[in-house]
């Protein structure tokens, strides 16, 4: 084989690899761009202060969609931040143990549960026992969804902080729980945060858990126990209404997900750079 | 104060059914120098982790016998009290990444809560550092991450946040195997300073440090202590043919 070919083969897989990068990136932007283009003159200020208005209306805004979605995101959090962080510090402190595989294993198969059925199980555990549709439930599901990534990442985060550190402290007679919180938990601070953001990027557009639990609501609502709007659920009645105006905001309201999203992203992406703990 | 400090009674030490340390017996005067030498797997580090009872941390870890530091029996003492009076220094420096240089060297009172004012904070931090020779070096950038110093720097900042809270024992685990001849010397000098006011239990493999900063030497051999004896007299007298095998570079 001379080195002449050698080069041909290599140019040749070069190029492959980037036509079919740009035929898998192409849709993509193609999505991006349609949902820019039509979601951006949905958005104004009417957009942010408004309730929805009656077909016909001018004006209408998704107001109590943003702040439902927002309160709702933010108990998910409240629940599977502490919950999550510790069972992945349990995880990768204790990893021969039996209990240890099994939640592992378990986490591995909540990951896989299509978000469809955790809705109905929290629609039989907490919507069936409370009476009726409300935002905490929402919350439940989408903290329930949340968990694998941020167990997962603080569990592979730690895994990869050197013992020495943990021996260095030790050694200087710090407890072991005062080890943990404050010698490994900043130094692998990095990892945890970014797996709890991308977690909140993975729930902030879940539909199906939603309409089981949240349900929705035409109204402003800040009560944690009556039903909520949301942007996935406010997309998900005005898309599949007939009504043109109703479209609009819901393009609107996609464009708005997509945006948090990327700036969620975007964050992590800094804090990476920031934060970086260099052992 | 002259006298022991410490004194091991045949003491033995396991990881699951491998005996690593067999019937050690030793006594360490207060204010010694020992070097601990030996074939690679001898259970040198073993020995030294046993003594602040790190050894315990790995799973299946055991041990029996006797450990007594200032006649108290190290596995009936409460643990953070035993950590802080024997402080230690780990073979790779290991400073805590997230702290700035002057956090390392206080580390010892901030990760244990113990409070001090900014004064007294500052006083501990520049005479730790000074002690170790570092001072000089890092006082314009105390606010820096301890990790961009160069590894023996490193190593002495480690060194001083095992000092600054002024523990009896100081115990070292080959702390100059991963540094250069010059930062090395400067640990050696450190450690001879240091000797006034520390018992000094160092782990190494290199001849002419044990003969240069130490007061007496403890051969391993397998897990056992073959010869402890004056420095001096284990190089030029060793009793043991293991020993003079070894001192001659016929292994390990
Ligand atoms: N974490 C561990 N689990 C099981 N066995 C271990 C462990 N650490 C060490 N050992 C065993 O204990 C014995 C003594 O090891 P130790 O680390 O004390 O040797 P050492 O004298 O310090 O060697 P070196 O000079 O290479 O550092 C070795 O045979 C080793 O295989
Ligand atoms: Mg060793």
């Amino acid at each position: 084989m001379t080195i002449e070919y050698r080069n041909i083969r290599n140019k040749l897989f070069k190029g492959i690899v980037i036509i079919l990068t740009v035929i898998c990136t192409l849709p993509l932007l193609l999505v991006l761009y349609r949902i820019t283009k039509e979601g951006i003159s949905a958005i104004n200020w009417d957009f942010f202060v408004n309730l929805p208005k009656p077909v016909g209306e001018k004006g209408g805004g998704i107001a109590n969609a943003l702040v439902g979605s927002g309160l709702i995101i933010l108990m998910a959090s409240v629940f599977a931040i502490p919950l999550g962080i510790s069972i992945g510090i349990y995880l990768s402190e204790f990893k021969k143990t039996k209990l240890a595989y099994f939640t592992l294993l378990s986490v591995d198969v909540l990951q896989g549960i299509p978000s469809i059925v955790i809705g109905i199980i929290i629609y039989l555990w907490v919507v069936k026992t409370m009476g009726h549709f409300s935002a905490v439930s929402g919350s439940i599901a989408l903290s329930m969804m949340m968990l694998p990534a941020i167990i997962k990442s603080t569990e592979e985060t730690l895994k990869l902080i050197p013992d020495t550190l943990k021996e260095a402290s030790l050694s200087l007679g710090v407890p072991y729980y005062r080890t943990i919180l404050k010698v490994i938990l900043p130094a692998g601070i990095t990892g945890i945060l970014s797996g709890v953001i991308l977690s909140v990027a993975r729930v902030a557009g879940e539909t199906a858990p939603l309409l089981f639990t949240a349900f929705g609501n035409p109204f402003m609502n800040t009560n944690i126990t009556k039903p909520m709007s949301s942007l996935p659920s406010i997309i998900f009645n005005y898309a599949i209404s007939p009504y043109e105006d109703w479209h609009k905001l819901a393009w609107g309201a996609s464009f708005m997900l997509i945006a948090i999203i990327l700036v969620l992203n975007i964050i992590t992406k800094i804090a990476q750079r920031k934060w970086r703990v260099q052992f | 104060m002259a006298g022991t400090i410490l004194k091991a009674k045949n003491f033995n030490a396991f990881f699951g059914q491998n005996q690593v340390l067999k019937n050690i017996n030793l006594d360490i005067m207060r204010n010694d120098v020992v070097a601990v030498m030996g074939p690679s797997g001898c259970g040198k580090t073993t020995f030294i982790r046993c003594i602040n009872r790190m050894h315990e941390l790995t799973p299946d870890a055991t041990a029996e016998g006797e450990i007594l530091v200032d006649d108290k029996n190290v596995y009936k003492m409460n643990l953070i009290v035993l950590r802080r009076k024997i402080g230690m220094v780990f073979q790779r420096p290991n400073p805590f990444p997230t702290m700035s240089i002057y956090q390392n060297a206080i580390a010892g009172y901030l990760l244990n809560g113990i409070k001090l004012t900014k004064s007294k904070k500052d006083e501990v931090v520049e005479t730790s550092l000074k002690r170790v020779a570092l001072w000089d070096e890092v006082k314009d950038s105390l606010h820096k991450k301890g990790t961009f110093l160069s590894g023996g720097q490193q190593q002495r900042l480690c060194i001083a946040r095992a000092i600054s809270l002024n523990p009896e024992i100081l115990l070292l685990d080959e702390p100059t195997s991963a540094l250069d001849p010059i930062s090395t010397s400067k640990i050696e000098e450190l450690i001879y300073e240091l000797k006034k006011n520390y018992t000094i239990i160092i782990v190494t493999h290199n001849m002419q440090q044990a003969g240069r900063i130490s007061d007496k030497t403890a051969f391993f051999y397998l897990g056992e202590v073959l010869e402890y004896n004056v420095t001096k007299e284990i190089f030029t007298n060793p009793k043991h043919e293991k020993t003079q095998n070894y001192i001659t570079g016929h292994f390990g």
